[in-house]
C-alpha cells in the first residue's frame, strides 16, 4: 500500500484517500481539522513542521466533556476565576512538536474568547486564560478536541493540583551555593599566592568574616537536605552516603570557623562551598526526570471524572466518587464503567483492552456483573452500582500497593560502600588522632579534622548520579523511560523475569486471520469484506484488514447485533458473520479456546475464520537471550490455547501459568519475592498493576508512552521490545563504570589522606584536590557511559 | 601611635573594601535575579520559549499580544492557586 501521506498527520492514506482542497487525508477527522485551520488562515501550522497533526482513531461522543458543566468539577479544575476571566490548565498528552506549540498558543485566532494561551512543553500542559462569559469550560475542551488536541482530565488532577516545587528549591540552593563559592574563592585567593603569609592581619580578618557570613546560608540552607537524610538514615540504622558527607561538612565548617574566630584566616571555607555546590549539581542532574510521563498512575488517573446518574428518570452528571451502592448510572458508547456494577438495561459489549490488553469486547446480558475499567462499545447501557469506586475489585488491588511498597530502596549499593567507607574513615581519623596526641593535643585535633575533611566522599557521591543519570538519559532517547535512577540498580539485580501475555507479548491491535472450512471463492471473500467494513468490532476490523480481496460490494441492508454478529444483504444474498451461536443457530456456546468468526452465505455455512493475536516482532530472540540469564515465568489471563506454542518459545525450563486473575498474578509475584528472587515484572494492562507494584521492578509496555499505563518503575515503548535484553544488559555496564569511578575516587582519597595523617593538609591542598577529584570523576562517568552506550545500544 | 596605624589601615583598606562591597552588591543582584527567575517558573520549561521566539506574528496586533504574554507567563506557570 503505497498511498499518499496524509497532509494532516502523515499517516498512509491507503487506497482511497479523502480529498479536500486537492490534498489527501487519511480520514475525515484529519480533513475536518485541516478545514477548521484553513478557515481561520492558520495554515502556518503545517509549515512549521509538515504533517504535524494528530490522528484520532475513534471520534468520541458529543457528551464526552459534558461533565465540565458541573459546577463542582469546574470549581476544582479552574486555577482562577473572577466571574468573567478564568484560567485553566489542561494536560494534553498529544503535544509533540513546534507546530503544536504554535497552534495552542494561537487559540485566540480560533476563538476570540480566549485571551491568552501558553504551552509548557516538557509537562505537555497548556495554560489558557479565557472569558468565561463568552465560552464555557466545556466548549473550550471541545474546541481542543475538535483540533485533535484532546485534553485529558482525570480524577487525579482534581485531587492534587499544581506541580511540586522541589525542583525550583534545588535550583535556588544551587544558586546560593554558587554565589558563596565564587565570592569566597576570591577572598581565599590571596592566601594561595606566593607571599600570601605576608597578608596583613586586617585583611585576613575582613576576608575571614565575610566568608563566614557567606558560608552560613550554604551550610544551613543549601546543605540542609544532607543533614536531614543522614539523621533519618541513622534513626533507621542505615549508614547512608549522607553520613560521611555530613561529617565532612561539619568538620570543614567548625575547623574553618575556628580559623576565622581565632584570626588564622579563612580556613577551608572555599572548599566547603565548592563541595556543597558540586554535590547539589549531582543531585540536580540525577533528579531531572521525565515530567510528562507519569509512573505513579493509579485508578484515579484512569477513570473518568464524572458519569451520568439516573435519578427518578432524570439524567444528572455527578462525580464518580459520590456514587453510592444502588445508584443507577448510564454508560454511553465509548465511556468507561467506573465501578463494579450490574447490567440493568441495554446490551453490554465491554472492551477490557486497558484492563487485560485483550481488545475483543465481551458481550454482557442483563443482570451480568461488570467489573470496573471496561469500556462500553455500542449503544448506551444502564447499570446499577454494586460497589463504590473505592471498593471496586481493581481499585482494591491498587490500593493494597501501600502495604507492599518497597522499603529496600535505601539498601542499595552505594549505601553498602558508604558503610565501609565511614567506618574506615573513622578508624583512620581516630588512630591518627591517637598517634599525634603524644605530640600535642592541638596537632591531634587538626589531624583528626583534616582526615574527615579530605576523606569527604564528594567524588564517591557524584559517581552514581552521573553514571546512572547518563544511563537514564541514554535509555530515554532509545525509548526506555525509567522513573528514577534507583531502577537501574534494581534491574541489575534481577534474577527472575515474569511476563504478562496479552498486550505484552502480543500486539494489542493486530491479529492474524486464517480461514478454516470449505473452499471459498474470491467473490465470497469480497462480499465478506464488504460486510465487515461497516462494523467497528475489533474482529471485523481484523478481517477487513487481513482479507486481501476488493471490497467492491455495497450491502443493500446491514444490521449489527452487538455481541453476536452482523447480517446483511448483498443483492439477494444474505450474509451472516459472527459468533457460532449467531451464524449456525446452535444453542451451545462456542467452546473453542480461540477467537472464531463464523460465516454463512445464502443460508449455507461455509466455515469460520480463526483469529489469533500476533506476537511481537523479535519475541523469539528476546526470550531466547533472556532465557540464558534469567528464570522466565509467564502469567496469562487467557486460556491454554497457546500453551504449546509458548512453551516452545520460552523453552522447557520456563514456568507458564494460564487463567490467572489479577490477584493471582500479584500473589505469584509476591511468592517469588518471598523465595528471595529478585523479580522483574513486565506487563501492560490494569490487570497487571498489582503484580507490577509488588515486583522489585515493574516495566510497563506502551504503544504511546504518554497515554495511560499502570503504575510502574519504567515504561518501554512497545516498538523497542526487541531491545529489552540489551537495556537490562546495559545496567551491568553502568555498574562497571560506577566501580571504576569508585577506584578513581579512592586513589584521590589515598593521596589526600596521606597529607592529612601526616598533619600536612592545608586549605590550598584541599582547594585543589577536592574539585579536581570531583570533576575528573564526573567527566569519567559521563564520557564512559555515553561511549559505552553508543557502542552497546542500538 | 595606635591611632595612626588605624588611620593608615583605613586609607589603605578603603579601596579594597569599596571594591568588595561593590562586588557583593553586583553578585548579590545577579543572585536575586536568578532566584526570582527560578521562583517565577522560567526554568520550568526549557523548550517552548526557544521555539516560541521563532514564530512570526503576522496579524495586526503583534505588539498587543506580545506584551501581555510576557507578563502572563510569570504568573501562569505557577498555578499553585
Amino acid at each position: 500500500m503505497a498511498g499518499q501521506a496524509c497532509v494532516h498527520c502523515g499517516a498512509d492514506c491507503g487506497k482511497s484517500p479523502v480529498i479536500w482542497d486537492n490534498k489527501a487525508f487519511c480520514c475525515h477527522g484529519c480533513k475536518t481539522v485541516y478545514q477548521i485551520l484553513h478557515e481561520k488562515e492558520m495554515g502556518e501550522y503545517y509549515q512549521i513542521q509538515p504533517m504535524s497533526g494528530i490522528r484520532v482513531e475513534t471520534e468520541s461522543s458529543s457528551n464526552k466533556f459534558a461533565f465540565l458543566d458541573n459546577e463542582d468539577i469546574k470549581a476544582q479544575l479552574l486555577d482562577f476565576t473572577d466571574g468573567t476571566i478564568s484560567k485553566v490548565k489542561f494536560f494534553v498528552p498529544s503535544i509533540h512538536c513546534a507546530s503544536c506549540i504554535w497552534l495552542l498558543e494561537h487559540l485566540d485566532t480560533l476563538n476570540p474568547a480566549v485571551n491568552y494561551s501558553a504551552v509548557n512543553f516538557p509537562r505537555k500542559e497548556v495554560y489558557i486564560t479565557f472569558r468565561n462569559d463568552q465560552v464555557s469550560l466545556r466548549q473550550l475542551a471541545e474546541m481542543l478536541a475538535a483540533i485533535h488536541y484532546v485534553p485529558e482530565i482525570t480524577l487525579d488532577q482534581l485531587e492534587k493540583k499544581g506541580s511540586s516545587k522541589t525542583g525550583r528549591n534545588l535550583l535556588v540552593k544551587i544558586g546560593i551555593a554558587a554565589f558563596s563559592f565564587l565570592n569566597i574563592m576570591m577572598y581565599s585567593f590571596p592566601e594561595y599566592l606566593p607571599g600570601g603569609d605576608l597578608l596583613e592581619q586586617d585583611f585576613k580578618d575582613v576576608f575571614g568574616w565575610l566568608s563566614f557570613l557567606l558560608i552560613l546560608p550554604v551550610v544551613f540552607y543549601s546543605a540542609s537536605d544532607y543533614f536531614l537524610t543522614a539523621y533519618k538514615g541513622l534513626r533507621h540504622n542505615i549508614i547512608s552516603i549522607d553520613i560521611p558527607i555530613t561529617l565532612g561538612i561539619m568538620a570543614l565548617f567548625f575547623q574553618s570557623s575556628y580559623a576565622v574566630f581565632s584570626g588564622h584566616g579563612i580556613g577551608y571555607m572555599d572548599s566547603l562551598a565548592g563541595l556543597v555546590f558540586f554535590l547539589l549539581i549531582g543531585k540536580w542532574y540525577q533528579g531531572k526526570t521525565y515530567e510528562a510521563l507519569s509512573f505513579e498512575r493509579d485508578y484515579k488517573s484512569y477513570f473518568p471524572v464524572a458519569i451520568t446518574r439516573l435519578l427518578n428518570g432524570v439524567e444528572e452528571i455527578v462525580q464518580i466518587k459520590t456514587l453510592k451502592k444502588g445508584d443507577l448510572i448510564l454508560v454511553r458508547n465509548q465511556e468507561l464503567v467506573p465501578t463494579d456494577s450490574r447490567l440493568v438495561k441495554g446490551k453490554g459489549n465491554i472492551d477490557y483492552a486497558f484492563v487485560t490488553g485483550e481488545s475483543v469486547p465481551v458481550p454482557k446480558q442483563k443482570d451480568d456483573f461488570i467489573y470496573a475499567g471496561g469500556r462500553q462499545v455500542g449503544s448506551s447501557i444502564e447499570l446499577e452500582v454494586v460497589k463504590e469506586v473505592e471498593q471496586s475489585y481493581l481499585t482494591q488491588l491498587w490500593n493494597q500497593k501501600e502495604t507492599s511498597t518497597r522499603v529496600n530502596t535505601l539498601d542499595n549499593h552505594i549505601n553498602k560502600i558508604s558503610q565501609y567507607f565511614t567506618i574506615a574513615v573513622l578508624v583512620i581519623a581516630f588512630s591518627a588522632f591517637g598517634y599525634w596526641l603524644s605530640e600535642s593535643l592541638e596537632t591531634a585535633v587538626f589531624v583528626f579534622t583534616s582526615v574527615l575533611i579530605i576523606a569527604c566522599p564528594c567524588a564517591l557521591a557524584l559517581t552514581i548520579p552521573f553514571t546512572f543519570g547518563n544511563t537514564m538519559r541514554v535509555f530515554g532517547r532509545k525509548g526506555f523511560y525509567i522513573k528514577k535512577t534507583d531502577v537501574i540498580e534494581q534491574l541489575h539485580k534481577t534474577t527472575t523475569i515474569v511476563f504478562d501475555k496479552t498486550g505484552t507479548l502480543t500486539l494489542s491491535r493486530q491479529m492474524s486471520v486464517e480461514f478454516k472450512g470449505d473452499e471459498i471463492s474470491k467473490d465470497e471473500l469480497a462480499m465478506i469484506r464488504s460486510m465487515v467494513r461497516h462494523s467497528s468490532h475489533p474482529l471485523s476490523a481484523a478481517l477487513y484488514h487481513k482479507l486481501e480481496s476488493e471490497a467492491g460490494f455495497e450491502p443493500d441492508s446491514y444490521e449489527e447485533i452487538p455481541g453476536l454478529g452482523i447480517t446483511g444483504l448483498i443483492g439477494k444474498t444474505r450474509i451472516n458473520v459472527g459468533s457460532k451461536q449467531f451464524v449456525t443457530g446452535s444453542g451451545e456456546a462456542d467452546s473453542s479456546k480461540e477467537s472464531r468468526v463464523y460465516v454463512s452465505i445464502a443460508g449455507e455455512q461455509i466455515g469460520y475464520f480463526s483469529i489469533k493475536n500476533v506476537y511481537r516482532e523479535g519475541l523469539q530472540s528476546v526470550i531466547k537471550d533472556l532465557g540464558t540469564k534469567y528464570d522466565l515465568h509467564l502469567l496469562s489471563g487467557d486460556n491454554e490455547a497457546e500453551r504449546d506454542h509458548l512453551q516452545q518459545v520460552f523453552g522447557p525450563q520456563a514456568t507458564l501459568h494460564f487463567n490467572q486473575s489479577p490477584s493471582d498474578k500479584k500473589t505469584y509475584v509476591e511468592n517469588l519475592r518471598k523465595a528471595r528472587k529478585h523479580v522483574l515484572m513486565i506487563g501492560d494492562g490494569l490487570n497487571d498493576a498489582g503484580a507490577l507494584a509488588s515486583s522489585d521492578t515493574g516495566i510497563s509496555i506502551a504503544d504511546d508512552v504518554f497515554s495511560f499505563s499502570p503504575a510502574c518503575d519504567a515504561i518501554l515503548e512497545s516498538a523497542k521490545f526487541d531491545q529489552l535484553n540489551s537495556f537490562i544488559g546495559f545496567t551491568r555496564t553502568s555498574f562497571l563504570v560506577v566501580r571504576i569511578s569508585f577506584v578513581i575516587s579512592f586513589l584521590y582519597n589515598l593521596i589526600g589522606l596521606s597529607f592529612a595523617v601526616s598533619a600536612l593538609l592545608s586549605p590550598l591542598i584541599a582547594a585543589i584536590l577536592m574539585p579536581v577529584s570531583s570533576v575528573s570523576v564526573v567527566i569519567f562517568a559521563t564520557v564512559a557511559t555515553r561511549w559505552l552506550a553508543a557502542r552497546k545500544l542500538k | 601611635m595606635l591611632l595612626t596605624v588605624n588611620r593608615n589601615f583605613i586609607t589603605e583598606m578603603s579601596a579594597i573594601i569599596f571594591l568588595i562591597v561593590i562586588g557583593i552588591i553586583v553578585a548579590g543582584g545577579f543572585l536575586i535575579a536568578f532566584v526570582w527567575a527560578v521562583k517565577s517558573g522560567q526554568y520550568d520549561d526549557d523548550y517552548s520559549p526557544s521555539v516560541r521566539m521563532l514564530f512570526e506574528n503576522k496579524q495586526s496586533k503583534p505588539a498587543e499580544s506580545e506584551e501581555p504574554s510576557d507578563k502572563q507567563e510569570k504568573d501562569n506557570p505557577d498555578p499553585k492557586q
